[in-house]
């Protein structure tokens, strides 16, 4: 059973194990607008909390994508390097950016669960 | 607003803002041994004729490189402009035209430029190539801040034979930014080892070629050794027009190639504005600096131009944009592109042929004079030559002769006491028979 979680900067995490998936939300895709390109980080960096992992453009914008927990990246997600519209497609399925291996999973516990990320972003408009 | 200049009334509002007393307060800072309290010795208005009498008498006391055999190299280049350049780009359209933001209003700026893009790709053997920076030593500093940011290290290995001045600019630019940098003393005659010199540490290697004393390299073991380490290898050109004869960096194995555009289109110019060339393989190319003009079809399929990947620029991207240049030589730039699309690729070869027949005419001839030893053995249109006396002498004493007979190495070293006696000579289409035997008889008369 996998845990799912949010950030205020809109990525979600989604924990199995001590392996967490990582991307932006449905909210933070809408706002960007057409992504065209996804910058990657490479397989194998440490990462630290806040640090940056990757950059996501849009028509409009280009913004960073901060790791929302400490880890290594163990995998990044290829397919957006061909086709980068998957973000806006299915943000929180096939459009994930990184699988991290945590470093420390108890940081999750910080972290906000849907009910709380949604009353979040109401309070955003 | 009024552009007026500022009254006693402004000025005294100002100072009681800051709460100054005199604008001398401003500079109370300043060391007063370092300021000059003596009032600056000029001479008293003139009226309009006599001012164009004294100048016109300053100027001719310059010895123009119109004027005598002229010789001089080292990053910037006589060649012969044809005249229909500048008729061209002087056209209102292209002189004040302002940054293509707007399509819709700017596809004749857009498609020069992105035919611009296209020739500095085809001429350096790249994929892709940005819209012009603002000349070659910018273009160089900017390629090793990119390699930098695309191999995530931050050591570059300077080649001994890079221009001093590119050199610079990538040291004013790293010394600032932390990065390291691994420097060398001037290798004259091409033989330098930079491979012993990367590391597992380094972004890239930066050589020139021609290098500054002219020498052709063959850059393909350098570029193996550095992908080897995961570096990259940045050629800069100074020389552009030697592409018609030498084999491009590409086709060596450069990674980003960087060059200085004046030799087409654009005269000496006392220096500058001139053009720098940016290039590099596709897969950089969003980390590449500068303005970027891409094909595309407007709303009814037809051909047009516009700037894209502009969110790796500052106005858009800001303090993480990949360059804080954000603009273009777009006059210069245009005249190497008319310049270029005159010549044709036959006659841009058929050019390149002509400057390296000359090249090679005068070495023959100054290598005869006694005191002479040619250094470079392998040339394009720029060789070194090593005199008998100190050089700084000899070009003074042949500028006497009314010939501009180079540059001496020692200019761009100074300090260097191993480059004295050498001087950088450059024979490009404009030189003549006449011009050559002029140099030669001038230098045979000096040096004796």
């Amino acid at each position: 059973m996998s845990t799912i979680k949010f950030t205020e900067d809109h990525e979600w995490i989604s924990v199995e194990g001590d392996i967490a998936t990582v991307g932006i939300t449905d909210y933070a895709q809408e706002q960007l607008g057409d992504v065209v390109f996804v910058e990657l980080p490479e397989v194998g960096r440490e990462v630290a909390k806040g640090d940056e992992a990757a950059v996501v453009e849009s028509v409009k914008a280009a913004s960073e994508v901060y790791a929302p927990l400490g880890g290594e990246i163990v995998e990044v997600n290829d397919v957006l390097d061909g086709a980068p519209a998957t973000v806006n497609e299915d943000a929180e399925g096939a459009g994930w950016f990184v699988k991290m291996k945590l470093s420390d999973p108890s940081e999750l516990d910080n972290l906000m669960d849907e009910v709380a990320y949604k009353s979040f972003v109401a309070g955003l408009d | 607003m009024r552009y007026l200049p500022l009254t006693e009334t402004d000025r005294q509002a100002m100072l009681a803002t800051i709460g100054a007393k005199s604008v001398d307060d401003l500079f109370k800072d300043v060391p007063e041994a370092a300021r000059n309290s003596a009032s600056i010795d000029l001479p008293a208005h003139k009226g309009e004729m006599e001012v164009e009498r004294i100048l016109s008498g300053l100027a001719a006391k310059n010895v123009s490189a119109g004027s005598v055999p002229f010789f001089v190299g080292a990053g910037a280049y006589k060649h012969h402009v044809p005249a229909t350049v500048d008729h061209l780009i002087q056209r209102s359209e292209f002189l004040t035209s302002y940054t293509p933001y707007q399509p819709e209003i700017a596809q004749g700026t857009l498609q020069y430029l992105f035919e611009f893009q296209t020739q500095v790709a085809m001429l350096t053997g790249m994929e892709v190539a940005n819209a012009s920076m603002y000349d070659g030593s910018t273009a160089c500093a900017e390629a090793v801040l990119m390699a930098h940011r695309v191999t995530r290290r931050k050591k570059a290995v300077l080649s001994g034979a890079l221009h001093p001045h590119y050199r610079d600019v990538v040291k004013n630019l790293s010394d600032f930014a932390d990065y390291e940098l691994d420097l060398s003393a001037p290798v004259i005659d091409g033989t330098e080892d930079l491979i012993a010199r990367i590391d597992d540490k380094t972004s890239c290697v930066v050589v020139q070629n021609p290098d500054f004393f002219g020498n052709v390299r063959d850059l393909r073991a350098i570029a193996d050794a550095a992908h080897a380490k995961g570096a990259l290898l940045i050629v800069a050109v100074t020389e552009i027009v030697s592409l018609g004869l030498l084999a491009s960096p590409g086709e060596m194995g450069a990674d980003i190639v960087v060059g200085e555009g004046q030799s087409l289109g654009n005269p000496l110019n006392f220096g500058g504005p001139y053009v720098g060339l940016f290039a590099a393989k596709q897969k950089f190319v969003r980390q590449m600096p500068g303005r970027l003009c891409g094909e595309t079809v407007d709303a009814e399929g037809k051909r047009g131009f516009v700037l894209t990947l502009s969110t790796r620029e500052q106005h858009i991207r800001r303090e993480k944009a990949t360059s804080n240049i954000c603009t273009n030589s777009g006059l210069c730039c245009l005249a190497f592109t008319i310049h270029l699309s005159l010549l044709g690729e036959e006659g841009y070869t058929r050019l390149a042929r002509i400057n390296h027949a000359n090249a090679v005419k005068l070495a023959d001839q100054l290598a005869a004079v006694k005191g002479v030893e040619l250094v470079t053995s392998s040339f394009f249109n720029e060789f070194t030559i090593r005199v008998s006396k100190n050089a700084r002498d000899v070009i003074d004493a042949l500028a006497d002769k009314n010939v501009l007979g180079g540059v001496r190495a020692s200019r761009l070293w100074p300090g260097e006491a191993s480059l004295d006696d050498l001087i950088v000579v450059a024979s490009t289409e404009v030189n003549t028979d006449e011009d050559r035997a002029a140099y030669a008889a001038a230098l045979s008369e000096v040096l004796s």
